[in-house]
């Protein structure tokens, strides 16, 4: 039995099924992003004055990876075109810079959450000194430790470690923060490295959704977003590869594949338009 | 595009995507530039959202077809924006609703 409505419209609806299904599909995640986005403005209004983190992200990379997925929603649409000219081997060049892309996406993505993973912020007993934050060094461990907490380094019975203080950035807005990502760039004074007795230490924390409300709700946003671009990188890389025989046999069904996969892609970028600014630069 | 999916008409199409992908960038661009100059925090707040909707309109309105779609599409995504308007709502009414909160 063959699968109705794949390419004529149905009386009723004016569409072919698919493109239905994916606009109601798109409906309930808009819902999904939405209960998301909703509690971010929850957390964030209500985060005690001056406690919600600013300038922690990297700019220049978060900028460089909006870029690429906005290029990858040109070369998605230029992919169906293609086709709608009966070009297929213009189809198979823009389809796969779109899965390129999304794959660069994805390593720079991977990239900011490691240097999250590696970078400290540590509190101190004494409610005098303020925080720090920085890159740490702790005996039998090489280089930058992945997910220290205090807990390990009391299990580890641990005596001191060091911290390489951030140095001193402006950040969007032009408020002054001490560190973040752009701290790397290696501007402004290198403050000397300190050496810190874990008796002294209230709490020591990477960058990782435990930190702070601001960065389980980063995590869990721009977790969900990278899924959906995983997700929708092997549809893509399906219908480039072994799904594209259909071209040959049905190919205004297989036109209409590439139009509904592109559909889900542009969502997942509009999900970034609104992520980006917010999560970023706010 | 509904109808208008004949060859000419993607071609014509294709000058189009490429515009609006270039102001994406352009857009982006404004975007990051927005957040460096303190306009006061709910000022830059509106106009980053602001810049973030009109990127969303091109790309929803064009890339997507939005713009000459089928009247079911438009109404699944008016009951989508109803719900989603609710929400919101339903966020900063529990907002105000903290004793001491929201103002």
């Amino acid at each position: 039995m063959d699968v109705p409505y794949t390419t004529k419209p149905r009386s009723d609806t004016g569409l072919y099924n698919a493109k239905l299904g994916i606009w109601l599909f798109l409906a309930s995640e808009v819902m999904l992003f939405g209960a998301l986005f909703s509690s971010y403005i929850l957390l964030r209004v209500n985060a005690l004055e001056g406690t919600w983190p600013h300038g922690l992200l990297n700019i220049p990379i978060g900028t460089f990876n909006t870029a690429v997925l906005i290029s990858s929603s040109i070369t998605v649409v230029m992919a169906w075109a293609s086709l709608k000219l009966g070009k297929f081997n213009h189809f198979k060049i823009y389809q796969g810079l779109t899965i390129l892309c999304a794959l660069a996406f994805m390593v720079i993505k991977s990239v900011e959450y490691k240097d999250k993973f590696t970078h400290y912020e540590v509190w101190f007993n004494d409610h005098e000194k303020k925080s720090i934050r920085g890159h740490i060094e702790v005996p039998g461990e090489e280089g930058n430790p992945w997910f220290m907490t205090h807990k390990k380094l009391a299990e580890r019975k641990i005596e001191t470690i060091k911290i390489h203080p951030d140095p001193k950035v402006t950040v969007a807005s032009g408020k002054e923060a001490h560190g973040g990502a752009e701290a790397h760039d290696g501007h402004g004074d290198h403050p000397p490295v300190q050496e810190i007795k874990v008796a002294d230490i209230k709490r020591l924390s990477a960058f990782v959704p435990a930190h702070s409300t601001y960065f389980a709700i980063y995590f869990t946003l721009t977790a969900l977003h990278a899924l959906h671009v995983m997700g929708g990188a092997l549809v893509m890389a399906y219908l480039w590869g072994p799904g594209s025989k259909m071209w040959k046999t049905d190919p205004e069904r297989f036109t209409n594949r590439i139009e509904v996969s592109g559909l889900f892609w542009h969502f997942v970028d509009l999900v970034w338009i609104f992520l980006f600014p917010v999560l970023y630069l706010l | 595009m509904g109808d208008g999916h004949s060859k000419e008409d993607i071609k014509k199409h294709i000058k189009l995507y490429i515009g609006i992908f270039i102001a994406l960038l352009i857009g982006t661009v404004l975007t990051v530039a927005a957040a460096y100059v303190d306009l006061g925090h709910k000022a830059n707040i509106a106009l980053a959202l602001f810049i973030a909707s009109v990127k969303a309109f091109l790309v929803a309105g064009f890339f997507m077809h939005l713009t000459t779609e089928k009247k079911t599409i438009y109404t699944i995504l008016v009951c989508t924006v109803i719900f989603f308007i609710g929400l919101m709502a339903l966020t900063i009414m529990a907002h105000y609703d903290v004793p001491g909160a929201g103002h």
